[in-house]
Protein backbone atom coordinates (compact mmCIF):
# COMPACT_ATOMS: atom_id res chain seq x y z
CA UNK A 1 0.00 0.00 0.00
CA UNK A 2 1.30 3.26 -0.51
CA UNK A 3 0.76 6.34 2.09
CA UNK A 4 -1.74 7.77 0.95
CA UNK A 5 -3.79 4.41 0.76
CA UNK A 6 -2.33 3.36 4.28
CA UNK A 7 -3.34 7.32 5.80
CA UNK A 8 -7.00 6.57 3.79
CA UNK A 9 -7.49 3.27 5.09
CA UNK A 10 -7.28 4.22 8.18
CA UNK A 11 -9.40 7.26 8.29
CA UNK A 12 -12.07 5.35 6.19
CA UNK A 13 -12.40 3.17 9.52
CA UNK A 14 -12.16 6.45 12.28
CA UNK A 15 -15.01 7.27 10.41
CA UNK A 16 -16.89 4.55 11.18
CA UNK A 17 -16.71 5.94 14.90
CA UNK A 18 -19.11 8.78 13.93
CA UNK A 19 -22.25 8.60 13.37
CA UNK A 20 -25.59 10.63 14.59
CA UNK A 21 -25.45 13.77 15.86
CA UNK A 22 -22.21 15.05 17.36
CA UNK A 23 -19.27 17.88 17.16
CA UNK A 24 -16.15 16.36 16.08
CA UNK A 25 -12.71 17.97 16.34
CA UNK A 26 -9.97 16.65 13.77
CA UNK A 27 -6.68 17.35 14.17
CA UNK A 28 -3.34 17.58 11.62
CA UNK A 29 -2.38 14.78 9.04
CA UNK A 30 -4.69 11.65 9.02
CA UNK A 31 -7.49 12.92 10.96
CA UNK A 32 -8.28 16.18 8.71
CA UNK A 33 -8.76 12.95 6.25
CA UNK A 34 -11.76 11.71 7.79
CA UNK A 35 -13.79 14.30 7.38
CA UNK A 36 -14.23 12.80 3.82
CA UNK A 37 -15.68 9.65 4.57
CA UNK A 38 -18.48 11.34 6.76
CA UNK A 39 -22.17 11.36 4.76
CA UNK A 40 -24.15 11.83 8.12
CA UNK A 41 -25.22 15.73 8.01
CA UNK A 42 -25.62 15.29 11.99
CA UNK A 43 -21.91 15.26 12.22
CA UNK A 44 -20.61 18.77 12.99
CA UNK A 45 -16.72 19.31 12.77
CA UNK A 46 -15.22 22.05 14.73
CA UNK A 47 -12.07 23.79 14.21
CA UNK A 48 -10.18 25.23 17.03
CA UNK A 49 -8.72 27.86 15.00
CA UNK A 50 -12.59 29.55 15.04
CA UNK A 51 -15.50 27.51 13.29
CA UNK A 52 -17.68 25.18 13.68
CA UNK A 53 -19.37 24.10 10.93
CA UNK A 54 -16.30 22.91 8.89
CA UNK A 55 -17.22 21.57 5.30
CA UNK A 56 -15.11 20.99 2.21
CA UNK A 57 -14.14 23.53 -0.02
CA UNK A 58 -17.03 24.79 -2.55
CA UNK A 59 -15.52 26.76 -5.59
CA UNK A 60 -13.02 29.30 -4.72
CA UNK A 61 -10.21 29.08 -2.20
CA UNK A 62 -10.85 31.80 0.59
CA UNK A 63 -6.89 31.91 2.66
CA UNK A 64 -8.65 33.46 5.23
CA UNK A 65 -11.04 30.41 6.24
CA UNK A 66 -8.63 27.62 6.95
CA UNK A 67 -8.77 24.58 9.45
CA UNK A 68 -5.98 23.61 12.21
CA UNK A 69 -3.93 22.39 9.91
CA UNK A 70 -4.00 25.98 8.07
CA UNK A 71 -5.56 24.18 5.21
CA UNK A 72 -7.99 25.80 2.99
CA UNK A 73 -11.60 24.70 3.88
CA UNK A 74 -15.25 25.78 3.40
CA UNK A 75 -17.81 26.64 5.94
CA UNK A 76 -20.93 24.18 6.57
CA UNK A 77 -24.86 25.07 6.63
CA UNK A 78 -25.19 27.03 10.11
CA UNK A 79 -21.34 27.41 10.43
CA UNK A 80 -20.44 29.90 13.38
CA UNK A 81 -17.79 31.95 13.59
CA UNK A 82 -15.70 32.42 17.30
CA UNK A 83 -12.52 33.87 18.64
CA UNK A 84 -9.33 31.27 19.90
CA UNK A 85 -10.93 31.50 23.69
CA UNK A 86 -14.50 31.20 22.94
CA UNK A 87 -12.93 27.95 21.06
CA UNK A 88 -10.99 26.42 23.68
CA UNK A 89 -14.07 27.04 26.24
CA UNK A 90 -15.74 24.92 23.94
CA UNK A 91 -12.74 22.09 23.78
CA UNK A 92 -12.27 22.37 27.73
CA UNK A 93 -15.89 22.90 29.23
CA UNK A 94 -16.76 19.58 27.50
CA UNK A 95 -18.74 20.59 24.71
CA UNK A 96 -16.82 18.85 22.19
CA UNK A 97 -18.06 14.81 21.81
CA UNK A 98 -15.19 13.15 20.08
CA UNK A 99 -11.50 14.43 19.25
CA UNK A 100 -9.51 12.66 16.13
CA UNK A 101 -5.89 13.12 17.05
CA UNK A 102 -2.19 12.04 15.25
CA UNK A 103 0.63 10.72 17.77
CA UNK A 104 4.36 10.59 18.01
CA UNK A 105 3.88 7.69 20.32
CA UNK A 106 1.27 5.88 22.68
CA UNK A 107 1.36 3.59 25.42
CA UNK A 108 -0.56 0.14 26.38
CA UNK A 109 -2.35 2.30 29.45
CA UNK A 110 -3.29 4.51 26.56
CA UNK A 111 -0.93 7.70 26.93
CA UNK A 112 -0.25 9.63 24.29
CA UNK A 113 2.90 12.12 23.40
CA UNK A 114 2.36 14.25 20.43
CA UNK A 115 3.65 17.43 21.44
CA UNK A 116 7.64 17.09 21.37
CA UNK A 117 10.73 15.49 20.69
CA UNK A 118 13.44 16.55 22.95
CA UNK A 119 16.50 18.20 21.29
CA UNK A 120 14.56 18.31 18.23
CA UNK A 121 12.88 21.06 16.08
CA UNK A 122 9.23 19.56 17.59
CA UNK A 123 7.89 22.10 19.72
CA UNK A 124 4.06 22.90 19.11
CA UNK A 125 1.49 21.77 21.61
CA UNK A 126 -1.11 23.57 19.87
CA UNK A 127 -4.86 22.43 21.28
CA UNK A 128 -3.51 18.55 21.66
CA UNK A 129 -3.45 19.27 25.50
CA UNK A 130 -7.11 20.91 25.80
CA UNK A 131 -8.45 18.00 23.75
CA UNK A 132 -7.58 15.59 25.97
CA UNK A 133 -8.74 17.33 29.17
CA UNK A 134 -11.93 18.41 27.27
CA UNK A 135 -13.06 16.08 24.80
CA UNK A 136 -15.95 13.30 26.01
CA UNK A 137 -13.91 10.75 23.75
CA UNK A 138 -10.62 10.10 22.24
CA UNK A 139 -9.43 8.23 19.32
CA UNK A 140 -5.96 8.33 17.89
CA UNK A 141 -5.21 7.44 14.34
CA UNK A 142 -1.88 6.64 13.17
CA UNK A 143 0.52 4.59 11.50
CA UNK A 144 1.56 1.41 13.26
CA UNK A 145 5.20 1.79 13.04
CA UNK A 146 7.18 5.35 12.63
CA UNK A 147 9.67 5.23 9.56
CA UNK A 148 12.19 3.27 10.59
CA UNK A 149 10.21 0.55 11.21
CA UNK A 150 9.71 0.91 14.75
CA UNK A 151 6.24 0.47 16.59
CA UNK A 152 4.70 3.68 17.90
CA UNK A 153 2.52 1.78 20.29
CA UNK A 154 5.01 0.94 23.46
CA UNK A 155 5.51 -0.03 26.79
CA UNK A 156 5.96 3.28 27.27
CA UNK A 157 6.50 6.66 26.09
CA UNK A 158 9.66 7.86 25.41
CA UNK A 159 8.93 11.44 24.53
CA UNK A 160 7.18 13.84 27.20
CA UNK A 161 3.69 12.83 27.39
CA UNK A 162 0.12 15.10 26.36
CA UNK A 163 -1.86 14.43 29.31
CA UNK A 164 -2.70 11.78 31.99
CA UNK A 165 -5.82 10.76 30.54
CA UNK A 166 -5.89 7.79 28.14
CA UNK A 167 -7.56 8.12 25.09
CA UNK A 168 -10.10 5.66 24.27
CA UNK A 169 -9.36 4.02 20.58
CA UNK A 170 -6.33 3.49 18.85
CA UNK A 171 -6.57 3.19 15.00
CA UNK A 172 -3.94 1.98 12.67
CA UNK A 173 -3.33 -0.13 9.25
CA UNK A 174 -2.71 -2.91 11.24
CA UNK A 175 -5.66 -2.89 14.42
CA UNK A 176 -8.47 -1.22 16.45
CA UNK A 177 -7.40 -0.95 19.84
CA UNK A 178 -9.64 0.00 22.56
CA UNK A 179 -8.01 1.33 26.33
CA UNK A 180 -10.38 -0.39 28.84
CA UNK A 181 -9.13 0.64 32.51
CA UNK A 182 -6.04 1.76 30.95
CA UNK A 183 -5.12 -1.57 28.89
CA UNK A 184 -5.44 -2.14 25.34
CA UNK A 185 -7.48 -4.27 23.46
CA UNK A 186 -7.40 -5.39 20.49
CA UNK A 187 -10.60 -5.34 19.25
CA UNK A 188 -10.63 -5.45 15.50
CA UNK A 189 -7.55 -6.74 12.36
CA UNK A 190 -8.16 -4.88 9.71
CA UNK A 191 -8.20 -6.51 6.40
CA UNK A 192 -5.50 -8.80 5.44
CA UNK A 193 -3.95 -8.92 8.52
CA UNK A 194 -3.32 -11.09 11.00
CA UNK A 195 -2.70 -11.18 15.31
CA UNK A 196 0.64 -12.75 14.59
CA UNK A 197 1.81 -9.56 12.70
CA UNK A 198 0.05 -7.14 15.12
CA UNK A 199 1.91 -8.76 17.74
CA UNK A 200 5.34 -9.09 15.89
CA UNK A 201 4.81 -4.90 15.29
CA UNK A 202 3.73 -3.67 18.84
CA UNK A 203 5.91 -3.17 21.12
CA UNK A 204 2.96 -2.82 23.89
CA UNK A 205 1.53 -5.61 25.85
CA UNK A 206 -2.12 -5.68 25.23
CA UNK A 207 -5.00 -8.18 25.49
CA UNK A 208 -6.52 -10.06 22.62
CA UNK A 209 -10.09 -9.55 22.53
CA UNK A 210 -10.96 -9.99 18.52
CA UNK A 211 -15.25 -10.24 17.88
CA UNK A 212 -15.65 -13.53 16.69
CA UNK A 213 -17.33 -12.77 13.17
CA UNK B 1 -9.06 56.37 18.59
CA UNK B 2 -6.15 57.57 16.07
CA UNK B 3 -6.30 56.88 12.08
CA UNK B 4 -2.58 56.80 11.23
CA UNK B 5 -1.51 57.44 7.68
CA UNK B 6 0.89 54.54 7.32
CA UNK B 7 2.30 51.54 9.38
CA UNK B 8 5.63 53.64 10.47
CA UNK B 9 3.64 56.51 12.15
CA UNK B 10 1.29 53.98 13.72
CA UNK B 11 4.30 51.66 15.03
CA UNK B 12 5.92 54.91 16.77
CA UNK B 13 5.01 53.50 20.13
CA UNK B 14 6.94 50.19 19.57
CA UNK B 15 10.50 50.02 21.51
CA UNK B 16 12.85 47.72 21.66
CA UNK B 17 12.67 45.42 24.97
CA UNK B 18 8.71 45.47 24.94
CA UNK B 19 6.15 42.87 24.84
CA UNK B 20 3.97 42.96 22.12
CA UNK B 21 1.37 40.60 21.26
CA UNK B 22 0.58 39.74 17.36
CA UNK B 23 -2.87 38.43 16.04
CA UNK B 24 -2.73 35.13 13.28
CA UNK B 25 -2.77 31.34 13.58
CA UNK B 26 -0.07 31.14 11.14
CA UNK B 27 -0.09 34.34 8.57
CA UNK B 28 -3.75 34.23 8.77
CA UNK B 29 -5.18 37.10 10.81
CA UNK B 30 -2.07 38.27 10.94
CA UNK B 31 -1.34 42.01 10.79
CA UNK B 32 1.40 41.78 7.82
CA UNK B 33 1.21 45.42 6.99
CA UNK B 34 2.20 46.24 10.43
CA UNK B 35 4.93 43.17 10.87
CA UNK B 36 6.47 43.97 7.45
CA UNK B 37 7.16 47.73 9.12
CA UNK B 38 8.62 46.14 12.16
CA UNK B 39 11.32 44.37 9.95
CA UNK B 40 12.12 47.84 8.30
CA UNK B 41 12.42 49.32 12.11
CA UNK B 42 15.34 49.13 14.00
CA UNK B 43 14.25 47.09 17.19
CA UNK B 44 15.52 44.25 19.36
CA UNK B 45 14.76 42.21 22.37
CA UNK B 46 11.40 41.92 21.75
CA UNK B 47 9.41 39.45 23.67
CA UNK B 48 6.57 38.60 21.08
CA UNK B 49 2.87 36.65 22.23
CA UNK B 50 1.11 35.13 19.10
CA UNK B 51 0.46 31.45 18.27
CA UNK B 52 3.34 30.43 16.13
CA UNK B 53 6.41 32.78 15.42
CA UNK B 54 4.94 32.95 11.60
CA UNK B 55 6.31 30.55 9.02
CA UNK B 56 9.74 30.43 7.82
CA UNK B 57 10.87 33.47 6.11
CA UNK B 58 7.32 34.88 6.47
CA UNK B 59 5.14 37.25 8.84
CA UNK B 60 7.13 37.51 11.94
CA UNK B 61 9.26 34.66 10.86
CA UNK B 62 11.50 37.57 9.16
CA UNK B 63 11.94 38.81 12.70
CA UNK B 64 13.15 35.62 13.94
CA UNK B 65 15.95 35.71 11.67
CA UNK B 66 16.76 39.56 11.73
CA UNK B 67 16.97 38.36 15.71
CA UNK B 68 14.90 41.07 16.84
CA UNK B 69 12.78 38.45 19.07
CA UNK B 70 14.50 38.09 22.51
CA UNK B 71 11.73 35.57 23.20
CA UNK B 72 8.27 33.99 21.65
CA UNK B 73 5.66 32.81 23.79
CA UNK B 74 3.12 30.48 21.70
CA UNK B 75 2.04 27.34 21.25
CA UNK B 76 3.43 25.58 17.95
CA UNK B 77 6.64 26.28 17.12
CA UNK B 78 6.85 23.34 14.91
CA UNK B 79 5.61 24.89 11.62
CA UNK B 80 8.78 27.20 11.72
CA UNK B 81 11.91 24.97 11.80
CA UNK B 82 13.71 28.75 11.68
CA UNK B 83 12.36 29.20 15.12
CA UNK B 84 13.69 25.69 16.22
CA UNK B 85 16.83 25.93 14.79
CA UNK B 86 17.20 29.23 16.94
CA UNK B 87 16.13 27.90 19.73
CA UNK B 88 18.85 25.05 19.45
CA UNK B 89 21.40 27.66 18.69
CA UNK B 90 20.37 29.37 22.05
CA UNK B 91 19.53 32.70 20.09
CA UNK B 92 15.79 32.83 21.19
CA UNK B 93 13.86 31.79 24.41
CA UNK B 94 10.93 30.00 23.99
CA UNK B 95 7.87 29.57 26.15
CA UNK B 96 4.96 27.12 25.07
CA UNK B 97 1.58 27.17 26.31
CA UNK B 98 -1.54 24.87 25.87
CA UNK B 99 -3.11 26.87 22.63
CA UNK B 100 -6.39 27.12 24.75
CA UNK B 101 -4.18 28.35 27.80
CA UNK B 102 -2.62 31.19 25.68
CA UNK B 103 -5.62 32.14 24.77
CA UNK B 104 -7.07 31.88 28.58
CA UNK B 105 -4.31 33.97 29.67
CA UNK B 106 -5.07 36.84 27.39
CA UNK B 107 -8.49 36.78 28.31
CA UNK B 108 -7.71 36.72 31.91
CA UNK B 109 -5.03 39.46 31.31
CA UNK B 110 -7.59 42.04 29.42
CA UNK B 111 -10.26 41.26 32.01
CA UNK B 112 -8.72 42.31 34.69
CA UNK B 113 -7.48 39.00 36.50
CA UNK B 114 -4.59 37.56 38.01
CA UNK B 115 -4.92 34.07 36.26
CA UNK B 116 -6.81 31.46 36.79
CA UNK B 117 -6.57 27.46 37.04
CA UNK B 118 -6.66 24.98 34.47
CA UNK B 119 -7.00 21.42 34.04
CA UNK B 120 -4.86 21.49 30.58
CA UNK B 121 -1.60 20.15 31.20
CA UNK B 122 -1.76 19.23 34.57
CA UNK B 123 1.06 15.90 35.06
CA UNK B 124 3.07 17.04 31.76
CA UNK B 125 6.14 18.78 31.63
CA UNK B 126 4.61 22.03 30.69
CA UNK B 127 3.18 21.93 34.33
CA UNK B 128 6.44 21.97 35.71
CA UNK B 129 6.72 24.85 38.80
CA UNK B 130 3.36 25.73 38.11
CA UNK B 131 0.94 25.52 41.02
CA UNK B 132 -1.58 22.86 41.58
CA UNK B 133 -4.89 22.77 43.15
CA UNK B 134 -7.45 20.54 43.69
CA UNK B 135 -11.25 22.29 43.37
CA UNK B 136 -13.75 19.37 43.73
CA UNK B 137 -11.64 16.12 43.39
CA UNK B 138 -10.19 17.40 39.89
CA UNK B 139 -6.59 18.62 39.68
CA UNK B 140 -5.77 21.96 38.13
CA UNK B 141 -2.82 24.44 37.81
CA UNK B 142 -2.67 28.12 37.81
CA UNK B 143 -1.86 29.61 35.07
CA UNK B 144 -0.51 33.41 35.27
CA UNK B 145 -2.52 36.20 33.07
CA UNK B 146 -0.88 37.92 30.04
CA UNK B 147 -0.43 41.15 29.08
CA UNK B 148 1.46 43.29 26.39
CA UNK B 149 2.52 46.25 26.02
CA UNK B 150 1.73 46.84 22.69
CA UNK B 151 -0.85 44.47 21.28
CA UNK B 152 -0.69 44.56 17.12
CA UNK B 153 -4.45 42.92 15.62
CA UNK B 154 -5.71 42.00 12.09
CA UNK B 155 -9.61 43.18 11.56
CA UNK B 156 -11.70 43.29 8.63
CA UNK B 157 -13.83 46.36 9.03
CA UNK B 158 -14.23 49.29 11.63
CA UNK B 159 -15.64 52.16 11.55
CA UNK B 160 -14.47 55.69 12.47
CA UNK B 161 -14.88 55.46 16.31
CA UNK B 162 -12.17 52.01 16.08
CA UNK B 163 -15.52 49.45 16.40
CA UNK B 164 -14.30 46.08 14.51
CA UNK B 165 -15.84 43.66 12.85
CA UNK B 166 -13.34 40.33 11.94
CA UNK B 167 -13.60 37.96 8.75
CA UNK B 168 -14.32 33.95 9.03
CA UNK B 169 -10.86 32.33 10.48
CA UNK B 170 -8.86 35.48 10.54
CA UNK B 171 -10.64 36.85 14.45
CA UNK B 172 -8.54 33.54 16.07
CA UNK B 173 -6.46 35.76 18.85
CA UNK B 174 -7.05 39.29 17.29
CA UNK B 175 -9.85 39.97 19.54
CA UNK B 176 -8.41 38.79 23.32
CA UNK B 177 -5.00 40.75 22.71
CA UNK B 178 -7.56 43.69 21.64
CA UNK B 179 -8.40 43.66 25.47
CA UNK B 180 -4.99 42.48 26.88
CA UNK B 181 -2.25 45.43 25.79
CA UNK B 182 -1.66 49.23 26.42
CA UNK B 183 -1.89 50.45 23.47
CA UNK B 184 -3.89 48.52 20.49
CA UNK B 185 -3.44 49.46 17.01
CA UNK B 186 -5.58 47.36 14.54
CA UNK B 187 -4.74 47.08 10.80
CA UNK B 188 -8.31 46.71 8.45
CA UNK B 189 -9.05 46.01 5.31
CA UNK B 190 -11.85 48.81 5.33
CA UNK B 191 -13.27 51.60 7.34
CA UNK B 192 -16.69 52.88 7.11
CA UNK B 193 -18.36 55.31 9.02
CA UNK B 194 -19.55 55.02 12.47
CA UNK B 195 -23.29 53.85 12.63
CA UNK B 196 -22.79 51.76 8.98
CA UNK B 197 -21.55 48.38 11.46
CA UNK B 198 -24.67 47.06 12.99
CA UNK B 199 -24.37 47.27 16.86
CA UNK B 200 -24.57 43.67 16.97
CA UNK B 201 -22.09 42.92 14.22
CA UNK B 202 -19.30 44.44 16.45
CA UNK B 203 -17.06 41.71 17.80
CA UNK B 204 -14.68 44.62 19.36
CA UNK B 205 -16.08 47.65 21.11
CA UNK B 206 -13.95 50.44 20.04
CA UNK B 207 -13.02 51.39 23.81
CA UNK B 208 -10.30 48.19 23.28
CA UNK B 209 -8.80 50.13 20.17
CA UNK B 210 -6.08 52.77 20.01
CA UNK B 211 -4.96 53.33 16.68
CA UNK B 212 -5.95 51.88 12.80
CA UNK B 213 -3.91 51.76 9.66
CA UNK B 214 -5.44 50.65 6.08
CA UNK B 215 -4.15 47.59 5.54
CA UNK B 216 -1.68 47.15 2.68
CA UNK B 217 -0.73 43.62 2.99
CA UNK B 218 -2.91 41.06 1.91
CA UNK B 219 -2.97 37.04 2.13
CA UNK B 220 -3.97 35.08 -1.01
CA UNK B 221 -3.77 31.66 -2.15
CA UNK B 222 -0.72 32.56 -3.57
CA UNK B 223 0.89 34.12 -0.54
CA UNK B 224 0.93 37.65 1.33
CA UNK B 225 0.84 40.52 -1.50
CA UNK B 226 0.85 44.41 -1.54
CA UNK B 227 -3.04 45.76 -1.14
CA UNK B 228 -2.97 47.32 -5.11
CA UNK B 229 -1.65 43.66 -6.85
CA UNK B 230 -4.87 42.44 -5.68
Amino acid sequence: MSKNEVQELIAKRAAQELKGRCVVNLGIGIPTLVAKFIEDENVSFHTENGLLGVSDVEGVIDPNLVNAGKLPVGEAVGASFFNSADSFGMIRGGHVDIAILGVLQADQTGLIANWAVPGKNIMGVGGAMDLLVGAKKVIVTTTHTSKDGKSKILKECTYPITSTRSVDMIITELAVFEVVEKQLRCIELMPGVTIEEVREKTEADFIEDLLVV
Amino acid sequence: MKVYENAKSALESVKSNQTIMVGGFGLVGAPLTLIDELTRKEIDGLTVISNNLGEKGKGLGILVNQKKIKKGIGSYFTSNRDVGDAYQKGEIELQLLPQGTLAESMRAGGAGLGGYYTKTGVGTDLAKGKEEKVIDGITYIFEPALRANVALIRAWKADTLGNLVFYKTARNFNPMMATAADIVIAEVDEIVEAGELSPEEIVTPHLFVDGMIKAQKILTKDGVIDHEQK
